[in-house]
């Protein structure tokens, strides 16, 4: 419950507000953390900023973690007979693969440029509950570390990252793995839920006067639309894995065929959440690569109207075509039909993004960043994607491809080259926002070119072998059915493995440039020459985001501050007014006298720990259970009855007098 | 998108009355840009996506209502005066919690704790109903994996008494807090909260005993 979260400021400082509250030592039990530098001030930091790039960190330890998984795959099918894995292995190695990636590393990466930026865009100071953000990135953490304790726990889940029932009850998948990864995603999934709640509260109700909705940067609005389809998506899959979890921990028969039990329950409950997962996990880098696009084309979005409403279109529909991942299934004419249409009206508003981004680019003044190939190389490589994707949505055609390689070609050029191309394109953008320094362009373009050639490679021949037939998930081929010529699987089996290094090099690289990037000069203000309103301020941000909440007048309003209009009637001509350094400086030359910011908290953390304490509690001892619900309701108690601040005495040094600008003060508490 | 010309008017006089004095202005519910409260916005927020929890449990029970192996069904097991009067006592409960809300909007914390404890009384009689209709059935021989049935009428009735215990326990830490004195911001507010959060759980639990007792199987 978050019923207290943001009380109102002591009356002296509010100038009279009508909620007075005064913290007081009365609740000496509970008082709040105060550190502001060491491990302390990021373990209990309620701060949107440092929970971002502790997102993004967490996420990209992962992306590893998913990526060696995938080499191990590929290494696996390179060639004939392979002995790197065994099947069992295989089968947990390809589940563990995609549940990273999907859950541990697209989600909470898009979740990382969310919190960080979506405060940055709309003009605010922090979320509407940062303890509830903090509390997020905590299960995010636990839950990740907890799926992955399988691996020396008995083995981890095999079932795939659907994990259809009933091949994923305890006759057919006897270790601990599918527990593990049960109760690992319900984690992760209170993360996600209390995430969009509090991003979405955020976006509607603290936006910086003049902050229209029809105003807000197009990342915003695309992590909005994102926020409310995990809203509305998560319950589901919650849904889902309880039953799984009753089924395998407490004997029900949800899923057993012999039960009488229907198992397209599952199928229906799981594509219910996982056909907007797919959105999810996209819109985020459609969102990123609207705000590169028109940064380095240096113009304004094409048709950014239609860049909105498409995007809440396609998280509209996208609730209704998850069955088209059914139509091998036996659905029956009307059902197939229905799903079909709908999935082939999706590609619509997806079109017209596609649309809108190159007539974007068309006419600008382009600027090959690295930023700038990531975001057009996101366009391109998610074209072929949509492309087969259209593919699938014709039935007949779709159940030929169900479950080969031309499903895994698809969704990689989708996943890859959509969401993960555009996530990149973000970290090059925002780097020197985030941390103040440029990100090295010579190996960002390595980086680039060695991850775009290697993800065709990989992925390209895929759709050669699924069409050939080579069906998803065997773990093994045989040289006598490999066939010949163009259509020898042995061939191209060999070049998608390869191309897995070569993606694989490509990634590393990346960790190779924030390495030598580490000592580059602290970058301009305004490197890109940037449009929205997280630019309007200093690189990277103080705690308080901005020196004054910044009044809005329209979209793009950084870029509105620096040029204006000197053309005629029809015909605009923007001469430059001010650089973006002259625009910061003058909203730090009009800050705010004081600035009020939440207290760290030790409570997110405590309460997030109890998860996965209750989690082993569930697979091991009942004793755990008790004990994992101890530690909740504790740290619940703790939340609620915690000081809205810590104490003024409990600063070093103590608060200045009089009416000094209390900024420094007020950025400890 | 771009035809806004804009020359000096982002300095003092172009910001709205409320916003110039200096003040951070997050979490003041009168300064939000919907105009409602951030955690009045959250809490329908998190009731929408509760929802679909229900929806899919009440889905699922409704798939496996008549898939019992052996005789013991909805025909053999209910026993309709019994739950209704538990849901009358359900239903009155959230005429208490509006007494409960109206007292509090007239800063009366006096009948605020005391309406506050008669809907957790309420809410507790319900459960307690609900205890005894479990244990009957299950000295029917109608245990929680008996059958389809069961399994998904347990798991469906089960949750929402969940959700009733929890409502439970916010209102008397509620109670306690208020006599405590430990309750910060809006009272008011924070009352009609967890009201909202208690009408919801009631709503359900209309719409499950419409579905689960009262349409034939």
């Amino acid at each position: 419950m978050a019923i207290i979260e943001r009380p109102t400021e002591t009356s002296a400082l509010a100038g009279g507000g009508g909620l007075a509250v005064t913290p007081s030592s009365s609740y000496g039990n509970f008082r709040r953390p105060v550190q502001t530098t060491g491990w302390k001030s990021w373990a209990f930091t309620v701060d949107h900023k440092k929970i971002g790039i502790m997102y993004g960190v967490v996420a990209m330890v992962f992306f590893f973690v998913g990526g060696l998984e995938a080499l191990l795959i590929r290494l696996q099918l390179a060639q004939a007979d392979g002995t790197i894995l065994s099947a069992d292995k295989y089968n947990q190695m390809f589940t563990m693969h995609a549940t990273t990636m999907v859950f541990l590393f697209v989600m909470p990466m898009a979740a990382a440029f969310a919190n960080y930026m979506m405060p940055l865009q709309i003009g605010a100071r922090d979320v509407a509950f940062p303890r509830l953000n903090a509390l997020s990135l905590w299960l995010f953490v636990f839950g990740g570390i907890f799926i992955n304790t399988s691996w020396i726990l008995g083995g981890a889940a095999d079932g795939g990252w659907f994990m259809y029932a009933p091949n994923s009850s305890v006759p057919f998948s006897p270790t601990n793995g599918v527990d593990f990864w049960v109760l690992g995603l319900l984690i992760t999934g209170v993360a996600s839920q209390v995430g969009a709640i509090n991003l979405i509260v955020t976006a509607l109700n603290m936006r910086a006067p003049g902050m229209k909705l029809m105003r807000m940067p197009i990342f915003t609005w695309m992590a909005l639309v994102v926020q409310f389809l995990l809203l509305f998506a998560i319950p589901v899959i919650t849904v889902a894995l309880f039953l799984l979890m009753f089924q395998r921990n407490f004997g029900a028969t949800f899923f057993s065929v012999e039960a009488g039990a229907d198992p397209l329950l599952w199928q229906h409950l799981f594509w219910l959440f996982g056909h907007p997962e797919v959105y999810i996990l996209v819109l985020p880098a459609f969102g990123i690569i609207s705000e590169v696009l028109p940064t380095f084309s240096r113009k304004p979005l094409f048709g950014y109207p239609f860049v909105v409403f498409s995007g809440a279109a396609i998280g509209f529909v996208g609730f209704g075509v998850w069955a088209h991942h059914m139509f091998a299934a036996g659905l029956g004419p009307i059902s197939v039909a229905v799903f079909s249409v709908a999935t082939m009206a999706i590609a619509v508003p997806t079109g017209v993004k596609i649309i809108n981004w190159t007539l974007t680019m068309w006419g600008g003044k382009l600027w090959f960043t690295t930023a700038m190939l990531f975001a057009i190389g996101l366009i391109v490589q998610f074209t072929i994607g949509g492309l087969s994707g259209v593919t699938h949505a014709v039935a007949p055609s779709d159940t030929q491809q169900t479950d080969t390689y031309y499903i895994v070609a698809h969704f990689h050029y989708v996943i890859f080259g959509g969401a993960v191309l555009g996530l990149f394109a973000g970290i090059y953008y925002w780097w020197p926002k985030v941390f103040g320094k440029m990100l090295n362009e010579n190996w960002g373009r390595a980086n680039f070119w060695f991850m775009i050639i290697g993800m065709n490679m990989t992925f390209g021949p895929m759709h050669i072998l699924g069409l050939q037939g080579q069906p998803r998930r065997m773990y093994i081929w045989t040289e006598n059915r490999a066939g010949e010529g163009f259509f020898d699987l042995a061939f191209w089996n060999l070049v998608s493995s390869i191309g897995a290094f070569v993606l694989g090099f490509g990634a590393l690289l990346f960790l190779v440039n924030v390495w030598v990037s580490r000592k580059n000069p602290p970058a301009p203000a305004d490197p890109w020459d940037a449009r929205s309103l997280e630019w309007i301020t200093s690189s990277p941000p103080k705690e308080y985001n901005f020196a004054r909440i910044p009044t809005v007048h329209t979209l793009d309003e950084f870029f509105h501050r620096k040029y204006e209009d000197v053309g005629d009637a029809d015909q605009h001509d923007y001469k430059q007014v001010a650089t973006g350094e002259e625009v910061i400086q003058l909203e730090e030359k009009l800050a705010d006298k004081h600035i009020h910011l939440p207290s760290p908290s030790y409570w997110p953390l405590v309460l997030a720990f109890s998860f996965p304490v209750l989690a082993y509690g569930v697979i091991y001892s009942t004793l755990l259970i008790i004990a994992g619900a101890a530690i909740a309701v504790l740290a619940l108690f703790g939340w609620a009855l915690e000081p809205p601040t810590a104490d003024d005495s409990e600063f070093d040094p103590p608060a200045p007098d009089g009416d000094q600008p209390s900024k420094e003060l007020a950025v400890s508490v | 998108m771009s035809d806004t010309t804009i020359t000096e008017s982002h300095d003092a006089e172009a910001i709205p009355p409320g916003y110039d004095d200096g003040e951070d202005h997050i979490g003041l519910e009168h300064h939000t840009s919907t105009g409602l409260s951030n955690t009045k916005l959250a809490m329908w927020l998190f009731l929408g996506s509760e929802c679909l929890l229900f929806g899919g449990l009440i889905s699922t029970y409704m798939l496996y209502r008549n898939r019992q192996s052996d005789q013991l069904g909805p025909d053999q097991l209910w026993d309709i005066p019994f739950t209704s009067a538990t849901s009358f006592v359900l239903l009155m409960s959230s005429l208490t919690m509006v007494m409960s809300v109206s007292a509090a909007k007239r800063k009366d914390e006096r009948g605020t704790k005391l309406w506050l404890t008669v809907t957790a009384l309420l809410g507790g009689l319900f459960l307690a109903g609900q205890v005894y209709e479990f244990t009957t059935f299950y000295r029917e021989g109608l245990g929680y994996t008996t059958s389809l049935f069961s399994s998904s009428f347990y798991t469906l009735t089960g949750f929402h008494g969940v959700h009733v215990a929890v409502g439970i326990v916010m209102l008397l830490s509620l109670v306690a807090m208020l006599v405590r004195g430990k309750l910060v911001g809006d009272k008011a507010e924070t009352v009609e909260m967890i009201g909202l959060y208690w009408h919801f759980v009631d709503v359900v639990w209309i719409v499950i005993f419409t579905l689960v007792y009262l349409i034939p199987a």
